[in-house]
C-alpha cells in the first residue's frame, strides 16, 4: 500500500461556532512517530480530538483519510475499530465499570471475537507488570478515584492492549512525575516495538520524548501548523521555547 | 449484527404473555359494603375481621384522594374488580397447581429458584396464593412461612389479630383504609428466637385478570437474636385498562434480629402501585431494604421504617427506573424514636423517554432519639432532555445531638463520557447503556443475583430500545 496511513487535508475545525484550526494539512506514514508541538491554546487537543471524530468538533473544510478511506464523517467507534486510538489528557471517570471488564469489552469490539476471562487475564498481565500496574486495579471502577498518573497509565494500558495502528497520545506525559513519566515512555516504546503502528504524540515538553525515536516534528501556533522539522527541533525548542513561530 | 428498531416501550414478552381467565369467582367491579360482605364470607373470615373490613370501608370513604403526589385520575375504583380467586386450591405441591398458572410461573422462573436458592415459596396469581412450600429443614426449625388465611384460623391467630394493621392503621391513608377492607391473600412469616435463617424465602405475585386490583398482605415477624432474608416479586401483563396494587407490608424486627427484605417490582404499564410498607425495629435489631421498582404506570412508594429500640438500624437501598408514560414517587421514610439509632438511605434513580421519577424522604428524630445518626444519598440520572428528576426530601430534627446528614446529585449523561467509550470501539448505544448501568451497579450489586441480572438486561433493553 503505498498511501498514507493517515492523510489530513485542508481541516477546517469549529468549536460552537468558532473555527480553532485553519486549513491544517498533515501526512503520518506507516509505523512513523510525529510529534505535535505547540504553547497551550494552539488547537492541538483540537486536532487529536477531531481525528477521532470527537462530535463536539465540527470539520467545515477539508477532509480525513485513514488507510485510504475517507473518515471525516464516520462515528467514533467506527474510526476506534478501524485502527485510531486516542489517549485523553484528562480520561473520564466513569463509575459503575471495573477496567478490567471496560477492557475486555473494548478488545471484543476491535477482534470482533469473544474473549474468555482467563484469556484476557492472561493477556493484560505482561502489560501491566511493564506499567508497574498491580493486577488489582482490573476490579477498579474505570478511571474513578486514580491518580493522575494511574490514569495515563491505564490509558497506555489500553493502547497496548487495543494495538491501534495510529495512536494519538494527547499530553499523556503532563502532570507526571518522573518515575511516572519514565513508565509511560516505556509503555509507548513497547507500542513502538510490539505493535509497530503510528504515533502522533502531542505535548508541549519534551521529556516523554528523550526514549522515543521521533520521525518529525510539527509546531502548531494559533490553529495552524507553521513548521516542520527532523527531532533536532525538539532540543530547539526545549531551550527556546515557541517564539520564534509566533510572529 | 441485528438491525435495531426505535421503540417506545421495552420488549415485555417475559411478562407480557397472559391466559384467559379462569376464575373460580369474581366479585362485581366498584365498592360497596355488600361487596366486602361478600369478599368476607367468600374468605371464610373470622367474624373480628369481617367487622374490621367493614370499618376500614368506612375509613375508606371519609378519606381524600391524596393531593401531594402524581395524578391518579385514571384509577376509577367503580371499575376496579376488588377479588378475583383462581380456579384452584392452594397446592403444596408443585405438580397439583393447574396447568395454566403453573406455566405462568414456569416462564417467570419461579420453581426453578425454589429449587436452586431458596428455603421456600408463596406464588400468589390474583387474589389468591395458589402454591405455597417451605423446605422440611426449615419448618424443622420452627419457622412458619404460610398464607395469612390459614394463620388466621390456625394456631397463631392471636398473633394474627394482634398485628394485623397495627403497624399499618387503616387510618394511616386512603388506599391503607381500602387495602384492609379487601385484602386477600398473602404471607405470614414468623422466625423464632435464635434461629437463622440462611437461604431467603420468596413470594411472587402475578396479577393476571384485566381491570383487577391486588391487595396481597404481608406480615411478617421475627423474633429476637434471629435473621431472615425475604423476597418479593411481582409483574403482571399489560392491558388497556387500569388495574390497581394496593399492597401491605407490616414487619416486626425483634432485639438484635436482622431483617432483609428485597422486593422488585415490575408490574405493567397500566398499573396503579399504591404499596405501603413499614417496618419497626427493636433494640440492636436491623432492617435492610432492597427496592427496585421498575415498572407500574403510577408509584406511590415509601417505605418506613419505626427505630424503636435502642441502637436500632435502617438501611435501605433503591433503584427506580422510570420510562416512557411513567411516574414513579418512590422514596423512604424513617423515624428514629430511640437513642443511638442509625440509618443510612442510599437511592438512585434513572428517568428516560420522559418518564418522571421523584425521591421523597422523611427523616424524623424524636427527642429522646440521642446521638441518633441518619445519611441520605440520591442520585438520578436523566438520560435524555425531556425526562424529569425531582428531589423533595423532609427532615424533622427534634434533638440537638443527632447527626444527620443529605446529599443528593442530579446529572445527565455527559458526552465527554460516550466519547471516551466510543473511542475504545464500543457503539454509542453500548456507551450509553453501561453508563447507566454503571450507575445503577451499587444497588444491583445488593440485589439478589438473578434479580440483578434481570435488571441489568432491562437497562439494556430500555437503553438500546431493541426489539427481540
Amino acid at each position: 500500500m503505498a498511501e498514507n496511513l493517515l492523510q489530513v487535508e485542508n481541516l477546517n475545525v469549529n468549536v460552537d461556532d468558532k473555527e480553532i484550526l485553519h486549513g491544517i494539512d498533515l501526512e503520518i506514514g506507516r509505523q512513523e512517530t510525529h510529534v505535535l508541538m505547540g504553547p497551550n491554546g494552539a488547537g492541538k487537543s483540537t486536532l487529536g480530538n477531531t481525528l477521532m471524530g470527537n462530535p463536539r468538533y465540527t470539520v467545515t473544510n477539508g477532509r480525513i483519510l485513514f488507510n485510504g478511506q475517507d473518515i471525516t464523517k464516520e462515528s467514533v467507534d467506527k474510526r476506534a475499530k478501524a485502527g485510531i486510538f486516542l489517549s485523553f489528557q484528562a480520561p473520564i471517570e466513569v463509575p459503575g465499570i471495573s477496567l478490567g471488564d471496560f477492557l475486555r469489552s473494548a478488545m471484543e469490539q476491535r477482534t470482533g471475537k469473544r474473549m474468555r476471562v482467563m484469556e484476557f487475564r492472561k493477556a493484560v498481565q505482561e502489560n501491566m507488570e511493564l506499567l508497574n500496574m498491580d493486577m488489582s486495579y482490573l476490579e477498579r471502577d474505570l478511571n474513578v478515584g486514580f491518580s493522575g498518573g494511574e490514569k495515563k497509565k491505564a490509558e497506555v494500558l489500553q493502547l497496548l492492549m487495543l494495538r491501534p495502528e495510529l495512536a494519538i497520545l494527547d499530553e499523556t506525559d503532563s502532570g507526571l512525575d518522573v518515575d511516572a513519566v519514565r513508565t509511560v515512555s516505556k509503555g509507548i516504546e513497547q507500542y513502538q516495538k510490539t505493535v509497530k503502528g503510528s504515533l502522533l504524540i502531542i505535548t508541549h515538553s519534551t521529556k516523554i520524548l528523550e526514549a522515543l525515536n521521533v520521525d518529525l516534528v510539527h509546531v502548531m501556533v494559533q490553529g495552524e501548523l507553521v513548521a516542520i522539522g527532523d527531532d533536532s527541533m525538539i532540543e530547539e525548542i526545549n531551550e527556546q521555547g515557541f517564539a520564534k513561530y509566533e510572529a | 449484527m441485528k438491525e435495531k428498531t426505535k421503540v417506545s416501550d421495552i420488549d415485555r414478552n417475559m411478562y407480557d404473555f397472559r391466559y384467559d381467565e379462569k376464575d373460580a369467582y369474581k366479585v362485581q367491579e366498584g365498592l360497596t359494603p355488600a361487596i366486602v360482605e361478600q369478599i368476607s364470607k367468600e374468605k371464610k373470615d373470622p367474624e373480628w375481621m369481617r367487622e374490621f373490613r367493614l370499618h376500614c370501608l368506612d375509613i375508606y370513604n371519609q378519606i381524600p384522594i391524596p393531593d401531594w403526589g402524581p395524578s391518579i385520575d385514571g384509577l376509577d375504583m367503580d371499575n376496579i374488580v376488588t377479588y378475583v380467586r383462581p380456579n384452584t386450591k392452594m397446592q403444596g405441591d408443585w405438580k397439583d397447581v393447574p396447568q395454566d398458572i403453573k406455566d405462568t410461573f414456569e416462564r417467570l422462573g419461579i420453581p426453578q429458584a425454589e429449587r436452586k436458592s431458596l428455603a421456600g415459596v408463596g406464588a400468589q396469581y390474583d387474589s389468591e396464593l395458589v402454591y405455597h412450600n417451605v423446605k422440611d429443614e426449615v419448618a424443622q426449625q420452627g419457622v412458619v412461612y404460610s398464607d395469612i388465611e390459614s394463620a388466621l384460623h390456625g394456631e397463631y391467630a392471636d398473633l394474627i389479630r394482634s398485628h394485623f394493621m397495627k403497624l399499618v392503621p387503616p387510618t394511616d391513608h386512603k388506599f391503607a383504609a381500602l387495602h384492609g377492607a379487601v385484602w386477600s391473600g398473602g404471607s405470614f412469616v414468623y422466625v423464632p428466637e435464635g434461629v437463622h435463617l440462611t437461604i431467603p424465602l420468596q413470594s411472587y405475585f402475578r396479577l393476571n385478570a384485566k381491570g383487577a386490583g391486588q391487595f396481597e398482605h404481608t406480615l411478617i415477624i421475627v423474633e429476637d437474636n434471629a435473621y431472615l432474608h425475604f423476597i418479593e416479586g411481582c409483574s403482571a401483563p399489560k392491558y388497556n385498562v387500569a388495574n390497581l396494587h394496593a399492597g401491605c407490608v407490616e414487619l416486626y424486627v425483634g432485639k438484635n434480629s436482622t431483617l432483609r427484605y428485597s422486593t422488585i417490582e415490575n408490574w405493567s404499564k397500566n398499573m396503579y402501585n399504591l404499596n405501603t410498607k413499614r417496618a419497626i425495629v427493636a433494640e440492636g435489631g436491623k432492617i435492610e431494604w432492597v427496592s427496585g421498582s421498575f415498572g407500574s404506570h403510577t408509584s406511590y412508594l415509601y417505605p418506613m421504617s419505626v427505630l424503636q429500640g435502642r441502637g436500632a438500624r435502617c438501611e435501605f437501598t433503591g433503584i427506580t427506573f422510570a420510562g416512557k408514560g411513567q411516574e414513579l414517587d418512590t422514596g423512604a421514610k424513617v423515624v428514629h424514636n430511640a437513642p443511638d439509632t442509625s440509618s443510612y438511605i442510599n437511592t438512585k434513580s434513572i428517568s428516560k423517554d420522559g418518564g418522571v421519577s421523584v425521591f421523597r424522604s422523611a427523616v424524623v428524630v424524636k427527642p429522646q432519639a440521642k446521638r441518633s445518626k441518619s445519611a441520605v444519598s440520591c442520585q438520578s440520572l436523566m438520560v435524555d432532555n425531556i425526562s424529569r428528576s425531582d428531589t423533595i426530601p423532609a427532615m424533622d430534627i427534634r434533638t440537638n445531638d443527632a447527626d444527620v446528614g443529605h446529599e443528593a446529585r442530579i446529572g445527565k449523561i455527559s458526552d465527554e463520557a460516550v466519547f471516551y467509550l466510543m473511542s475504545r470501539g464500543i457503539s454509542e448505544e453500548d456507551a450509553r447503556a453501561m453508563i447507566v448501568s454503571g450507575f445503577a451497579d451499587n444497588v444491583s450489586k445488593e440485589l439478589p443475583l438473578e434479580y440483578a441480572v434481570e435488571m441489568n438486561n432491562l437497562i439494556n433493553l430500555e437503553m438500546k430500545g431493541a426489539i427481540g
